[in-house]
């Protein structure tokens, strides 16, 4: 099991004695929900359906005492929001990184019967499929000490990041939409990947039903040039190593092919870019006029916009979603070729033979038709998941016959400073529909953590402590820094209390490119 | 600065409140707003390409949300900065319509101090009201 402070994560900020001050506060509770809260397991809480009126479930928070006690107030609010949409089915649940979004909270969960429910584009974020990508080598740290710096400039320079990137593909519209509609596939059919990519990839690269008959031209437009870019806010490209002390399940990192002290690998999270971006703007805005003069849903928060899913808007919202996770797929598959090229060009073998090979690709902000037991029975469900991982449990189909018997790996990326976690599904997480955290979650605002941090003291503070940091926006690394996220020792923690994944390694960062 | 930056916004978000004597100065300050959280030094944009934006709805709000998405769909779509030099909103047909030239450039990370990338105008606040003052704006940017 993780300790409680990673030794390696004590950073400026985030493992200062005001950091640790600032956590163990407990937030107002100006809403008065979460005084409605009961503890009804060591990391379970439950707010009844009585709280508020519209309520048809109640709301679970996953979350130990300690961070239950430091969720934004608006995580409640909006958790009990989600309560009230037509054919949630057993609850509405917030992950232990959970944070106040709009609509429904970063870190939510909700499953809806798709004959009488709803599609909520507020559930699945604009960002469609934002995800994280893990790729192995068979490189130590050591074989890369004093290349580090080599790669990260060139990362920065050969993956785009940043406000107004642009992809190195030129595509046409005919192009744009076979990525669409192939995801990852269009890629490795391409030339720009290996076939076994797509294997360790959920859904394989590409959901089936995206139809971009559905996807707005000015979607189209803003998306067609940005396959293979980072982007900015919380995305970033890191270079990462599995101290043997962190090694938690030993059987399950040799299944995912972590098996060599200070081995290297390389994890990065982005989403659908401007294409996602824009799909759910598009259906939020027409969703909006609808909603209670012809779907006759009347809910507290525009931003909680839906469709039955039935419906010809809500099918059509599913068709385009859907080409933004293959968007999003085949934009981490680009990305994927670049840090193949550039290791092989710095090194100087080729990506083959520094074993430069999937462990595994995780989206975390989807809605997906699956099936799973409520009450005794196997229904099929509309899981939405907004800044949650689908993590399903050994002898699952849908996860890669290597990975069957030890369950789906599950990537939580952390913060810059503090590392990142690979995780496995677990049996006990059927009560979440399968489901556990995305990242350590935010703790402190944007606004805030550029008042506290500045980026260049950053950058020396991290060079120091060994992460050579490559960064297209100073201000937003200031953003990012360690202190304004929770302790993602503690998320990890929490995920394994509640039953929802197990940890399997703990990855250090060494070099990281932010966007 | 007719704008200042919201404290109690959602953590992973940056949010806004607008302020002008008139709805068009209120607008216009808002885009300002728009621009500053994705460039850092506004003053070195050079007006080298110009755009017009008309957009209408029948709430004021929604006007200008989809007023703010312009410039996100330019930054996006032809990578280009631009700044709101004029811009008129008016209530025609039960519509509220803004009219609007944007001046700016490509984002050139060699002049431009890039900051963040927003991703949209969010629900999430929304609003647009009269005051003693004149008109205020609260906008939440997902970024």
């Amino acid at each position: 099991m993780p300790s409680a402070r990673g030794e390696q994560g004590a950073v400026a900020g985030a493992g200062s004695r005001e950091y640790a001050a600032r956590m163990a506060e407990p937030r107002p509770d100006r809403s008065g929900l979460r005084r409605l809260a009961v503890q009804v397991g060591p990391a379970l809480w439950e707010i009844p359906p009585t709280a508020k009126p519209g309520m048809r479930v109640p709301a679970r928070i996953f979350a130990t005492p300690a961070l239950f006690q430091q969720m934004d107030d608006g995580v409640f609010d909006q958790v009990t929001n989600v309560a009230m949409l037509p054919g949630i089915v057993t609850a509405a649940f917030c992950m232990p990184d959970g944070h106040w979004g709009y609509g429904f909270p970063i870190g939510g969960l909700a499953a809806m019967d798709p004959d009488t429910g709803v599609i909520s584009p507020g559930g699945i974020g604009f960002d469609i499929n934002c995800g994280m990508r893990l790729v192995r080598t068979n490189l130590t740290y050591a074989d890369i000490r004093d290349r580090v710096h080599d790669l990260i400039d060139a990362l920065y320079k050969r993956v785009p990041a940043g406000v107004g990137a642009r992809g190195f593909l030129k595509l046409s519209d005919r192009e744009f939409h076979a990525v669409a509609r192939h995801g990852a596939r269009w890629c490795v059919d391409h030339g720009y990947g290996w076939p076994e990519d797509l294997e360790c990839t959920e859904e394989r690269g590409a959901i089936a039903a995206a139809d971009p008959d559905h996807v707005s031209p000015r979607a189209m437009e803003r998306g067609r040039q940005q396959v293979g870019t980072l982007g900015s806010g919380n995305h970033y490209l890191e270079i990462q190593v599995v101290h043997p002390e962190n090694v938690y399940d030993r059987d399950a990192a040799a299944a995912m092919g972590l098996t060599i002290p200070e081995q290297v690998v390389i994890m990065f999270h982005c989403g659908s870019r401007g294409f996602g971006h824009q799909i759910a703007s598009d259906y939020i805005q027409s969703f909006l006029p609808l909603m209670e003069s012809k779907f006759h849903i009347r809910l507290p928060d525009r931003d909680l916009a839906c469709a039955p899913f039935t419906s010809k808007e809500g099918q059509a919202y599913f068709a385009a979603m859907q080409c933004a996770i293959n968007m999003s797929f085949a934009n981490r598959q680009m990305i994927l070729h670049r840090v193949r090229e550039v290791f092989s060009d710095v090194l100087g073998r080729s990506a083959r033979d520094l074993g430069l090979e999937m462990v595994y690709d995780v989206c975390h902000n989807t809605a997906k038709l699956e099936e799973h037991e409520v009450g005794g029975r196997r229904r099929r469900l509309l899981v939405h998941r907004k800044g949650a991982t689908r993590a399903f449990a050994p002898g699952m189909p849908d996860i890669p016959a290597a990975y069957r018997a030890i369950g789906q790996p599950v990537i939580i990326g952390g913060s810059m400073e503090t590392g990142s976690y690979l995780l496995r599904g677990v049996a006990t997480g059927r009560d979440a529909f399968f489901t556990t955290a995305h990242g350590s979650g935010r703790t402190m605002s944007r606004h805030a953590a550029k008042r506290q941090f500045h980026g260049k003291q950053l950058e020396k503070d991290l060079a120091l402590r060994g992460i050579y940091v490559r960064t297209v926006s100073y201000a937003g690394l200031a953003e990012e820094a360690g202190a304004a996220y929770k302790d993602i020792d503690a998320v990890v923690a929490a995920t394994a209390q509640a039953g929802l994944s197990q940890p399997v390694v703990r990855f250090v960062p060494v070099g990281n490119v932010k966007g | 600065m007719p704008y200042r930056l919201l404290d109690d916004a959602p953590t992973a978000d940056v949010g806004f409140v607008a302020s002008g004597d008139t709805l068009d100065a209120c607008f216009q300050a808002a885009a300002d707003a728009t621009l500053d959280v994705m460039l850092g030094n506004r003053d070195a944009l050079q007006p080298r390409e110009r755009r017009t934006i008309t957009v209408a709805s029948e709430s004021v709000d929604l006007a200008l949300l989809k007023f703010l998405e312009e410039l996100i769909f330019y930054k996006d779509a032809e990578s280009l900065f631009l700044r709101v030099t004029l811009v008129r909103v008016d209530q025609r047909d039960e519509q509220w319509c803004v009219d609007a030239v944007a001046e700016g450039e490509p984002v050139d990370p060699a002049r431009h101090l890039l900051a963040g990338d927003v991703k949209a105008v969010t629900l999430h606040r929304l609003g647009v009201r009269h005051t003693d003052a004149g008109w205020e704006a609260t906008v939440v940017l997902d970024i």
